[in-house]
C-alpha cells in the first residue's frame, strides 16, 4: 500500500501532532506514504472566495503531482479532501476547463490528465479490505470500554456529490474504524454539524456557541473522547475548548482526539508519541483504558 | 409497515411537542407527502402540515425527515426508512418557532428576505422595451433564480442554530441575485450591507444549505460568488475580507498558509480589541509548544505556485 501524502497546511503548522500520529499509523500498518512536498495548500475554500480558477489550477497541479508519481492520492485533513474533490470533479466534467487549467500548468511542466487518481481521506484508506484486515491484526491495545465520538468535519460530507462516504447524511466511517479498535462509538446528533471554525475570526461568539453545542452534546451522551478527522475541526474543539460557554456550564472537558491518534494507541503506540501531549485539553481519561503512562517510555 | 415518528404539536392543548408514533404500510412509489396526506385523510384529520403543488415548485411542504429538512414530496417515502430500523423521523423544520404540528412560522425568514431589498434598483430614464440581458449576464443570476422559498436551508444553517441575526442562506441567495444583475445599480451599496454583521462572512460554510436545497440554487456558493464581489468593490474593511485577502497573499508567497500571520491579518493589526481576543487562545498554543514553527517554510518548488497567482491575476 503506497500513496502520496497530501499533509495540507495544519499538520504541517499549529497541529503537528496529527502528522507525527499519521506516521506512526503508516510505520505500523506498513502503509508507505511519499508526502508531497511541493503540493500547494487546497485553497481551504477561501482562496475561491477571491479567486476560484486559481484554486482549481493549484489543485489541478497537486493532482498532476501524484498522477506523475502514478500514485493515490490521500489526505488527512476533511477541509482539504472536500475542496480538492470539488476542483477534481468541476475540472473533469468539463473539457473546455481541464484545457485552460492545463494550458496555465504547462510551462510548470505538470498536466492534469483525469480519472487516473482517487483522492481519498485516510479514514478511507483505513477501511480498505487490506488496511483493515491489518489493522484487526495489529491492534495490541483494544480501546475496550472507550465511549468514543465521531466528530467528521462539514467539507467531508458535503456537499454530498463530493464525499469519499457512502451516506454523507448518517456516516458510519469513523464509527466503523473505532469497532476496530475496540472503542465504543457513541452516537451524537452534532456528530455531522460544523465546528465553527471557519468563522472563529468574523463571529467568535457563534463559532464558538458551535464548537460548545457540539462538545456539550458529546458529553452528555456519555462520550469519554472525541474524535476527527479534521485538524481545523481539532483547533477549535480544543485549543477554543477553554472559552466555549456551552461546555463551560457543565463545568466539563473532553479531549479530541485525531484519527490517527486513536487508531496509534490500539496499535500500541503512546500518547506520547502520539504527539497527545501537545493537546490543549490533556487526555487523561485515556488512562482508565491504557494505564498511567510511564514518562517518555513507548509500548512499541 | 413502516413506523411514522412525527413530533406533534398544539400550544393551545399541549404544554410541549411530543411525539406520536404511527403505523403505515407504504404503496408503492408514494412521496412521504402521499404517506401524510393518506394518514390526515384516513387516519387523523388533525395532523397540520402545509402542502400544495406536489410537485417540487410551490415550496411549502417543507419539513425534517430524520434529521434533515426536505421537500415532502420530492422524495419517495421508501427511501427515507432509516437503515437498520423500520421508521422514518418526520419533524417541523428547525430555526423557526413551531405554530402547530409540522407547520411552522416563517415569518422570520421573510423577513430576512426583505431586509436584503429583493427588488432591482434602476438609475435613469427606463428604456422603451425590457432592458435586455445577455446570456453571460442572466448566467450569473440564474441559479440564485430557482429558488422557491422553501425554507429548507433556513431550517438546517448551522449558523443560524447559535446567531438568529445571521441573515440565512435564502434571503443571501437572493441577494446574490441582484448584486450580479447586470441591470441593477446598487451593486456597492447592496455588498456595503452585506458586508456588514449577520452578513456574508458570517456564513461558516457548512454546506447544510447546499445539501438541503431541492433546486440549483446552492446558497452557500452564492455566498462564496458574493465574497468575490465584495472584494473586486473594495469592502474589505472586515475581518472576513481581510482573511481572504491574507490566506490568498500567504498562498502564493509560500505555497501554504501562514497559521501566525492569518489571525493576525485577518483582525487588522490597528484592531486592538480584536488582536487582544487572540490573546488567550495564543497564549494556550504557545504554553504547549502548538504555534507554528515562526519561520514559515515555504513548499518545495514555490516558484512554480506563484508563478500561477501571477499568471491568473494575483
Amino acid at each position: 500500500m503506497k500513496f502520496a501524502l497530501f499533509t495540507g497546511c495544519v499538520a504541517k503548522g499549529a497541529t503537528r501532532e496529527l502528522m507525527m500520529s499519521t506516521i506512526k499509523v503508516a510505520e505500523g500498518l506498513d502503509i508507505e506514504f511519499v508526502e508531497m512536498k511541493s503540493a500547494a495548500c487546497c485553497g481551504a475554500g477561501v482562496i475561491q472566495e477571491k479567486n476560484p480558477l486559481l484554486t482549481d489550477a493549484v489543485n489541478a497541479r497537486s493532482f498532476a503531482i501524484a498522477e506523475e508519481q502514478n500514485l493515490d492520492l490521500v489526505t488527512i485533513c476533511s477541509t482539504c479532501q472536500g475542496n480538492l474533490k470539488k476542483s477534481e470533479q468541476k475540472i473533469e466534467c468539463n473539457e473546455e476547463y481541464k484545457d485552460k487549467i492545463n494550458h496555465v500548468l504547462k510551462d510548470g511542466g505538470h498536466q492534469f490528465e483525469g480519472g487516473r487518481i482517487q483522492i481519498q481521506h485516510f479514514a478511507n484508506i483505513l477501511l480498505t479490505d487490506e488496511a483493515k484486515k491489518r489493522l484487526k491484526e495489529k491492534v495490541v491495545r483494544p480501546l475496550t470500554g472507550l465511549k468514543t465520538a465521531a466528530f467528521y468535519g462539514c467539507y467531508i460530507l458535503r456537499p454530498s456529490e463530493f464525499s469519499p462516504f457512502d451516506k454523507p447524511d448518517d456516516p458510519t466511517e469513523l464509527e466503523e474504524i473505532f469497532e476496530i479498535c475496540g472503542a465504543t462509538p457513541v452516537d451524537y446528533e452534532s456528530r455531522t454539524k460544523c465546528c465553527g471554525f471557519p468563522i472563529i475570526m468574523m463571529n467568535k461568539k457563534a463559532s464558538l456557541d458551535m464548537a460548545g453545542n457540539a462538545l456539550a452534546d458529546a458529553v452528555d451522551s456519555g462520550a469519554d473522547v472525541i474524535v476527527t478527522g479534521c485538524p481545523l475541526c481539532h483547533l477549535n474543539l480544543d485549543s477554543y475548548q477553554p472559552e466555549a460557554e456551552a461546555l463551560r456550564k457543565r463545568d466539563a472537558t473532553i479531549p479530541i482526539l485525531h484519527l490517527p491518534q486513536l487508531v496509534g494507541l490500539a496499535l500500541g503506540y503512546s500518547p506520547r508519541e502520539l504527539g497527545m501531549d501537545s493537546h490543549i485539553v490533556t487526555p487523561s481519561v485515556l488512562e482508565k483504558i491504557i494505564g498511567p503512562a510511564p514518562a517518555g517510555s513507548s509500548h512499541h | 409497515m413502516t413506523t411514522f415518528r412525527i413530533k406533534r404539536f398544539n400550544p393551545e392543548k399541549q404544554p410541549d411537542p411530543y411525539w406520536e408514533e404511527i403505523d403505515y404500510d407504504i404503496p408503492d412509489g408514494a412521496t412521504l407527502l402521499d404517506c401524510l396526506n393518506d394518514i390526515k385523510w384516513t387516519m387523523d384529520g388533525t395532523l397540520s402540515y402545509r402542502m400544495s403543488c406536489r410537485s417540487a415548485i410551490c415550496g411549502s411542504c417543507g419539513m425534517k425527515a430524520n434529521g434533515h429538512a426536505l421537500l415532502a414530496c420530492q422524495r419517495q417515502a421508501e427511501h427515507l426508512i432509516k437503515e437498520g430500523t423500520d421508521s422514518i423521523t418526520i419533524e417541523p423544520m428547525g430555526n423557526m418557532p413551531v405554530v402547530k404540528d409540522l407547520v411552522v412560522d416563517m415569518e422570520p425568514f421573510w423577513d430576512k428576505v426583505n431586509q436584503v431589498k429583493p427588488f432591482l434598483k434602476e438609475e435613469g430614464e427606463r428604456p422603451e422595451k425590457e432592458r435586455r440581458q445577455s446570456p453571460a449576464e442572466f448566467k450569473l443570476i440564474d441559479d440564485a433564480s430557482t429558488c422557491i422559498m422553501c425554507g429548507c436551508c433556513y431550517s438546517d444553517c448551522n449558523t443560524l442554530e447559535v446567531d438568529k441575526n445571521f441573515l440565512g442562506p435564502a434571503a443571501l441567495a437572493k441577494a446574490q441575485r441582484f448584486v450580479q444583475d447586470s441591470r441593477d445599480t446598487a451593486t456597492n451599496e447592496r455588498i456595503r450591507e452585506l458586508s456588514e454583521s449577520g452578513g456574508i462572512w458570517d456564513c461558516t460554510h457548512c454546506a447544510e444549505c447546499v445539501e438541503r436545497c431541492p433546486k440549483p440554487a446552492k446558497p452557500m456558493d452564492r455566498i462564496k460568488e458574493m465574497m468575490g464581489v465584495a472584494i473586486e468593490e473594495g469592502v474589505t474593511n472586515n475581518n472576513g475580507a481581510r482573511h481572504a485577502l491574507s490566506f490568498v497573499k500567504s498562498v502564493k508567497h509560500s505555497g501554504r498558509v501562514n497559521e501566525n500571520t492569518l489571525p493576525l491579518e485577518s483582525m487588522g493589526y490597528f484592531n486592538v480589541k480584536g488582536l487582544m481576543e487572540l490573546v488567550p487562545v495564543g497564549l494556550r498554543m504557545l504554553l504547549k509548544g502548538k504555534i507554528p514553527p515562526i519561520i514559515h517554510k515555504n513548499i518545495d518548488d514555490v516558484e512554480d505556485v506563484r508563478r500561477i497567482f501571477r499568471e491568473l491575476g494575483e
